[in-house]
């Protein structure tokens, strides 16, 4: 079943006619896997009067731009992107195929992947071709890193988040082709269908481009305390993240979580406190420069991936912490 | 409305730190903690046991599973729905999303027709949000993930959906797959009453001969995907544990990160 198929895609999702950083984050992983196969990379835009912008995507890594215009897919929409991405899939057979694991990414590649009953992986946080050439995709799992392959099926799928991999500097001497392909919507049932859709304006400085990062989990108890991480996050000029237990309680907001299902940080400083060290959440800041660590459980996984740990209960040194970097700003 | 709601049974979350990976055989070791309903499914099972209150029918709660993922479903069925079957099997162990899709459509309609399948938009231990999705391919429904509203109108859905920055608005047609997010609603608890009642209804349990389908479709033969190494992560930190009462600890911390130039 892998036979006859070749190339590396991308899909490269737009929003209002303007590509998403995470497509063209892959566009710069997927360079790299494709010339480690000596194989071609091509990016695939569905949307309406992207045309003209297709051909920057070939600045950022891509062989060939395959483009399908049409007005029916201005905005994502499942049936619609479904068929059009399953059909030339199934026409153009390439060998590995990555997504970005934005709401969109995660609704398309299991769609594509149910009808093609190819694999899938979710999340991956790290993507390599072995020596028989097939793609290995890690996923954090439990306290470890798994590699998941898929050997009999193709295209081999995975999802990634946004961040994971480094935007390419784009190379506008690089020379490239953009293909527009035709796909046939009329007798496509649209069965859920766009009404309407409401953005909002993100809040404060996004989390990944933050210098310093003030993260709390588990530990934290109760809405007092999380009070606390926001009080020294403002004293530090830090963004407040967190694992997902905080989410859960409803003390942070679900675009303030670090890790494998959330945002990868790459911050100068990082603090994370009462968070136990899931590896799910570490893979999240693994670029951090320093990393500090208060919990009270000195067996908290998170000691062993810090630069500087502290055991004890963080309600009685949050403050002590806050109160000096106060100091520090009013005389530094 | 005839609701079909899929349950998975995940370790329970509060235990979650006493989950690990074994390298030996890249399986989860989860010995010794008690299964429940996947977080998000308990969302799922509110909407159906909601819709079917307001709107009436049937709901039935289906998952698969080893045989411990019966007590998950006496649970749906102390909440209230009206049958729980339970897909179990040694061939459908290691099952990746798309095989597990495929049994849970298998079962799906050996069960019959339904208005509308609910489940959990991620579990709690896998976390990929695919099953929904490939769920629906091999029932052929159209479906909505990650919704954080449903109303019926019509025959017709209307559903929010969450997008990045924001939410959408869909239109969906009926019979139809909604995987659900947390702000859907809140999930009831459980009721003496409904323990009680569902004391006298039993989990049905069914096989892959129950539902005529060949083993290499299910189970590690119908997983495309295969887990190879496992590892644990390194670091390269030095993990300087700092020690003292509060105020030293924060005299040597401060000294350190100034150092470094962080702060």
């Amino acid at each position: 079943m892998t036979e006859g198929y070749r190339g590396v895609w991308v899909f490269v999702e737009q929003k209002k006619g303007e590509f998403l950083p995470v497509g063209l984050q892959l566009l710069g992983k997927g360079r790299e896997i494709a010339d480690r196969l000596g194989e071609k990379l091509s990016a695939l835009v569905l949307g309406r009067d992207v045309k003209d912008k297709a051909k920057a995507l070939i600045g950022y890594g891509a062989d060939e731009v395959l483009v399908v215009d049409q007005p029916k897919l201005e905005d994502y929409q499942t049936d619609l992107y479904a068929h059009v991405v399953t059909e030339l899939v199934q026409k153009e057979r390439p060998s590995v195929f990555l997504l970005g694991a934005t709401y969109n990414g995660r609704d398309l590649a299991p769609t594509v992947a149910g009808r093609l009953e190819t694999g899938l992986s979710s999340d991956c946080t790290r993507l390599e071709i072995d020596e028989e050439g097939r793609l290995v995709q890690v996923v954090p799992a439990f306290r470890g890193m798994a590699s998941i392959l898929c050997p009999d099926r193709r295209p081999q799928m995975a999802t990634i988040r946004p961040g994971v991999f480094r935007l390419p500097a784009p190379d506008e001497s690089r020379t490239g082709t953009v293909r527009e392909v035709q796909v046939d919507l009329e007798t496509v049932e649209n069965r859920a269908e766009l009404v309407e859709l409401y953005l909002q304006e993100p809040e404060g400085k996004p989390l990944e481009e933050a210098e310093t990062v003030v993260a709390g989990g588990a530990g934290i108890g109760d809405l007092e305390g999380w009070k606390l991480i926001e009080d020294l996050a403002q004293v530090l000029g830090a963004a407040v993240g967190a694992t997902r237990p905080p989410l859960d309680e409803g003390w942070a907001r679900e675009d303030q979580m670090i890790g494998q299902s959330g945002k990868t940080v790459r911050p100068d400083l990082y603090i994370g406190i009462g968070i136990s060290g899931e590896t799910q959440h570490v893979v999240g800041i693994e670029d951090a420069k320093v990393v500090v660590a208060i919990n009270n459980d000195p067996g908290a996984p998170i000691f062993k991936v810090a630069d500087y740990g502290i055991v004890a209960d963080y309600r009685k040194v949050v403050p002590v912490l806050i109160e000096r970097f106060k100091k520090l700003k009013n005389t530094g | 409305m005839q609701i079909l709601v899929l349950v998975k049974a995940v370790p329970d979350p509060e235990r979650a730190n006493e989950i690990t990976l074994d390298p030996e055989t890249g399986t989860v070791k989860r010995e010794g903690i008690p299964l429940v309903i996947n977080p998000l499914d308990r969302n799922a099972v509110e909407e159906a046991l909601r819709l079917k209150e307001e709107k009436g029918g049937t709901v039935a709660a289906l998952s698969m599973g080893p045989p411990a993922a019966e007590g998950p479903l006496r649970e749906a069925l102390a909440l209230g729905v009206d049958r729980a079957v339970l897909l179990s099997d040694r061939a459908m162990a290691g099952a990746d999303t798309l095989a597990t899709a495929r049994v849970l459509a298998a079962g799906a309609r050996y069960l019959g027709d339904f208005d509308l399948i609910l489940c959990g938009a991620e579990s709690f231990d896998g976390g990929t949000a695919q099953v929904g999705p490939e769920l629906a391919q091999f029932l052929g429904l159209p479906h909505a993930s990650y919704v954080t509203s449903a109303r019926e109108k019509g025959g017709l859905l209307e559903v929010e959906a969450k997008v990045e920055d924001g939410r959408k608005k869909l239109q969906v047609r009926l019979p139809a797959l909604l995987t659900v997010s947390r702000e859907l609603n809140r999930p009831r608890g459980l009721s003496f009453s409904g323990i009680v009642r569902a004391r006298g209804k039993k989990v049905e349990v069914l096989s892959l001969a129950d539902l005529g389908m060949d083993p290499s479709r299910a189970g590690v033969a119908g997983s495309p995907t295969i887990i190879g190494d496992i590892s644990t992560p390194t670091t390269t930190r030095s993990g300087e544990i700092i020690k003292g009462d509060p105020e030293e600890v924060v005299d040597v911390l401060v000294k350190k990160l100034t150092e470094a130039g962080v702060v």
